[in-house]
């Protein structure tokens, strides 16, 4: 049997399991009472490579379910994992639904609760051409002979499923796999992601080349730059990385009325952009489902900056009801799900001469706000990050630390956004495989501010 | 605690048809979630993840197949997927193991708890925050006014081919306290928190109540403070600032399995050689740090590793010089340096990497007025807000909730946004005293790995004193 034809017996199989476990519990509810429900799942093959070996190999399959009842205006959540054999699920699932009544029976009245309602129907079904697992590793390593390869592939069939008493019913299910990596020559790194729904060697073979000609470059001699503020080209992954921040409450509105955004004064209009700065969310991008968890369904695209102009900041619906705001189908997280920034005009070829004398970072690494007010934030270079002069790269730099405002780094040092923008697939696997990623350009900044 | 018994024997019995040795690791976890954010619920929810990690031995590499399908068939298929995908890997395996890495155990671990967590009542944990919340509310400037719990009851058995059979269970406790103070386009936060293995007998309303108290009014008078100053000065950080310290700047780089290149991709490296065990002078002749898995209380004890190793205390690092890394037995014969026992996972469905547990700064004999006695011209700091560090973790920068600025010996005047940065080795090697009362705190949220993973850790430590330190405030 071959792995395609295992992997779509999993979707359907899921499928018709969560359609009969949701019907039956669904039918247990007693009047007053309304229910969300959620299914997230995945069968999954994660190798984790080192020195262009195998370190680990995990098999994952994985249903998660959760329901959220409200019942005289109290609302309790409670999940679990379950087995797929339909007899102890739903006894699982029975057992849930009691633990959840016996706590709202008791719990205080919640006056954000945001009642369920029937935000319609979707269904969405995305079939791959995955490699047979026993097949991963060759088709890895064969291409990378002689490389210090380190990194992970992953796999699989993602599900996510929601459905409500009111008739709400939503279904997606995606096969895909990355192969996020890096390659080394002693300590110097490049790194390279290799993502879709259909593996290709020959694919493959091209992403890796153009990871090793990145690589090659860093045999330059290494320049010693000094903390300073310096022109900087972060390259369209390290962009990705920086504009990640705004998804750390910078763009979620109950973040900005508890007086935890970064962009309060963005949101308040006593701050602005570059006007070269434009951000969507665009769920046309593909990466991720438009429903969020309470099958609320967000607008294809939503215009979150425009010009440098705060739009709007992504609003949940309980975060609606608290402070008289309008939903918008945000997450409860209030997280970008599918951000796309605009793409500017600086063509690819010119980036080192506009760039000039300065640096070209390719990642940065481990970033933090360190001055929230101040929307500052600090973090790495990392990876392919070189010195250049008078638009040649002269050798790669030793990593440095930076510290920078996002109010300067995307407002008046902004200087140009390129014409060619890539996807960063989300290559999360906390818990479970994650959905999503961005859309982003390269961004060249002014006096970008490094301080170690 | 659901009381699963799973077939293993009858599993492990299937998996040794075809492997070399197996193992099955049960555990099942459940943790619930209250919140209540300016006296309304926030959140109340729990989630159970159930489930056994199916482990075997082929051709000299381990491999792993997780599934939440308990009966006897669904372990086998499990057993059957790992074997399967681990015999086509292992002719591109990293190293060739032996069931030596995985050595016969037996024994019972249990969290020091004089109450079950779960004699809590929902309504009890509500009141509690409720009441939090409530004593939080001393201003109309205290926009937010959190107060959060999370309860967490984990079992995980472990059963091997070779006769280990280990049960542990745990009773662990995460509370947060915070208030946010706002006013024009200023905010600030403090907050208190409490985390570690405990029974429902640290469920203290009058801590509860008095802490809400002190972080709302710390709040408020730090919207008032001025920024912290910039320059080189000495530096005294608190116990739950030194918890971040150590855990950047000692704990991760000393993980064997980052030495070793696994976590390049993802995490970083480290600038800790092999060759640098026995040799570097990490930090002052002050500094003694501890591997301590047998700490009552402090969130990362336990008896055995997920390997079936029995975990024993350690010290990594002596006067000063290193010592031992954190690195598992499969760790330690790829290295050949000494470890302990920290092959640990986040789940069920996650296989054990290298990873901190408890990391201890051991005491020293200063009071916190001695310390700051022998201060000129410093900052005191407490409670971590910000942190990042390089792949290597060398370049450091760490921001906290609350500074006091520290003159002639003398503690003095509130500053808001104190931050500072440094370099690991050079940083220890200032360290110049160190406090007789250590604290313990820890996190829930430590991640690493691929498919990545969050464990928990514990870090005990005094106050300590470091002299000459870059640093710096805020901008607004």
């Amino acid at each position: 049997m071959s792995a395609a034809v295992l992997q779509e017996d999993f979707i359907n199989r899921l499928r018709e399991h969560f359609d009969v476990l949701s019907a039956y519990v669904l039918a247990q509810l007693n009047a007053g009472e309304e229910l969300t429900i959620n299914v997230a799942a995945e069968e999954s093959l994660f190798v984790r490579f080192n020195s262009n070996r195998v370190r680990q190999n995990t098999d994952v399959e994985q249903i998660g379910i959760s329901l959220r009842l409200q019942s005289n205006r109290r609302t309790v959540e409670k999940s679990r994992s379950l087995g797929g054999n339909m007899d102890a699920d739903r006894l699982a699932l029975m057992h849930l639904l009691a633990q959840c009544r016996d706590e709202v029976a008791v719990l205080p009245l919640d006056p954000n609760q945001v009642p369920i309602e029937n935000n319609g129907t979707s269904s969405e079904e995305f079939r791959g051409a995955l490699l047979a697992a026993q097949d991963v590793v060759a088709a890895v390593v064969a291409p990378a002979a002689g490389c210090d390869l380190a990194g992970l592939y992953a796999s699989g069939i993602v599900i996510r499923g929601n459905c409500n008493s009111k008739g709400q019913r939503h279904w997606f299910a995606t096969e895909t796999f990355f192969l996020d990596y890096s390659i080394y020559k002693g300590p110097q790194a490049a790194k390279g992601c290799y993502a879709g729904a259909r593996w290709s060697a020959v694919e493959w073979a091209s992403n890796l080349a153009r990871t090793r000609t990145l690589l090659a470059l860093l045999a330059k001699p290494q320049q010693d730059v000094k903390p300073g503020a310096y022109r900087t080209y972060l390259a369209p992954r390290a962009f990705s990385d920086l504009l990640g921040m705004l998804g750390w409450g910078a763009l979620s509105a109950s973040a900005w009325k508890q007086g935890r955004s970064p962009f309060k004064k963005l949101a308040e209009n006593e701050a602005r952009l570059s006007p070269l700065l434009s951000i969507d969310e665009n769920f046309a991008l593909g990466l991720t489902p438009r429903f969020n968890d309470l099958g609320e369904v967000s607008a294809t695209r939503l215009p979150l900056i425009e010009k440098g102009e705060l739009k709007t900041l992504l609003v949940s619906s309980r975060t609606a009801k608290e402070y008289g705001l309008m939903a918008n189908g945000a997450s409860e997280g209030e997280g970008p799900r599918a951000m796309d920034v605009r793409a500017g005009t600086l063509a690819e070829q010119d980036v080192l001469q506009a760039l000039g004398t300065g640096l070209y970072l390719s990642n940065l690494h481990y970033l933090n706000w360190s001055d929230p007010v101040s929307a500052r934030v600090t973090g790495m270079t990392r990876y392919a990050c070189f010195w250049v002069e008078e638009g040649e790269i002269v050798g790669p730099i030793r990593d440095l630390r930076w510290d920078e405002s996002l109010y300067s780094a995307l407002g008046s040092k902004l200087m140009a956004l390129t014409s060619h923008a890539e996807i960063d697939p989300a290559v999360d696997t906390y818990y479970r495989r994650a959905l999503g990623g961005s859309r982003t350009p390269g961004a060249l900044i002014d006096d970008f501010s490094f301080t170690l | 605690m659901p009381d699963t018994v799973i077939p293993h024997e009858q599993a492990l019995h299937h998996a040794l048809q075809f492997s070399d040795w197996a193992a099955i690791r049960y555990s099942s976890e459940t943790a619930t979630h209250r919140a209540v954010r300016n006296d309304k619920p926030e959140s109340n929810e729990s989630s159970l993840e159930e489930g056994a990690m199916c482990e075997v031995l082929v051709d000299g590499h381990f491999g792993y197949a997780a599934t939440a399908d308990l009966s006897l068939s669904g372990l086998q298929r499990a057993f059957d997927r790992a074997i399967t995908t681990t015999r086509a890997t292992s002719q591109h395996k990293v190293h060739s193991f032996t069931p030596g890495q995985r050595p016969r155990t037996t024994g019972v671990y249990r969290s020091a708890r004089r109450r079950d967590l779960d004699a809590l009542s929902v309504v009890e944990i509500t009141d509690c925050l409720m009441a939090a919340s409530r004593a939080m509310s001393l201003s109309d400037r205290l926009v937010n006014r959190s107060a959060r719990a999370m309860l967490v009851q984990t079992q995980i058995d472990y059963f091997s081919s070779n006769g280990s059979e280990t049960r542990q269970s745990f009773d662990m406790l995460d509370i947060t306290l915070a208030a946010t103070a706002a006013e024009g386009l200023e905010s600030q936060t403090r907050s208190w928190s409490r985390t570690g293995q405990f029974g429902s007998e640290a469920f203290d309303r009058a801590a509860f109540r008095e802490n809400a108290e002190r972080v709302a009014r710390e709040a408020l008078d730090l919207l008032a403070a001025d920024n912290c100053p910039s320059g080189h000065m000495d530096l005294v950080l608190m116990p739950d600032q030194m918890m971040l310290q150590i855990h950047e700047s000692i704990g991760h780089p000393l993980e064997l399995d980052r030495i070793l290149g696994d976590e390049r991709n993802y995490a970083g490296w480290s600038f800790v050689k092999q060759e640098d065990f026995g040799r570097l002078q990490y930090g002052s002749s002050l500094m003694n740090v501890a591997f301590d898995p047998g700490r009552a209380h402090e969130l990362a004890s336990y008896d055995f590793d997920d390997g079936g190793n029995r975990a024993t205390r350690e010290m990594l690092i002596e006067n000063g010089v290193l010592r031992r890394g954190l690195g598992s037995l499969e760790s330690q014969v790829r290295s050949g340096l000494p470890g302990v026992a920290n092959f640990r996972s986040a789940s069920w469905n996650r296989a054990p990497i290298d990873r901190m547990a408890n990391i201890n700064l051991e005491p020293g004999t200063s009071s916190l007025d001695e310390l700051i006695a022998q201060v000129e011209h410093g900052v005191l700091m407490r409670t971590n807000r910000s942190w990042s560090i390089d792949d290597y973790r060398n370049k450091f920068q760490f921001g906290c909730e609350h500074g006091q600025l520290i003159e002639n010996g003398v503690l003095g005047k509130l500053v808001r946004n104190p931050n500072y940065r440094g370099v690991t080795v050079d940083f220890w090697n200032r360290l110049a005293g160190v406090g007789s009362a250590a604290e313990t705190h820890g996190t829930s949220f430590c991640g690493k790995g691929e498919p990545s993973q969050i464990i928990r850790v514990g870090h005990a430590s005094p106050p300590c004193l470091f002299r000459d330190v870059d640093v710096f405030g805020g901008q607004s």
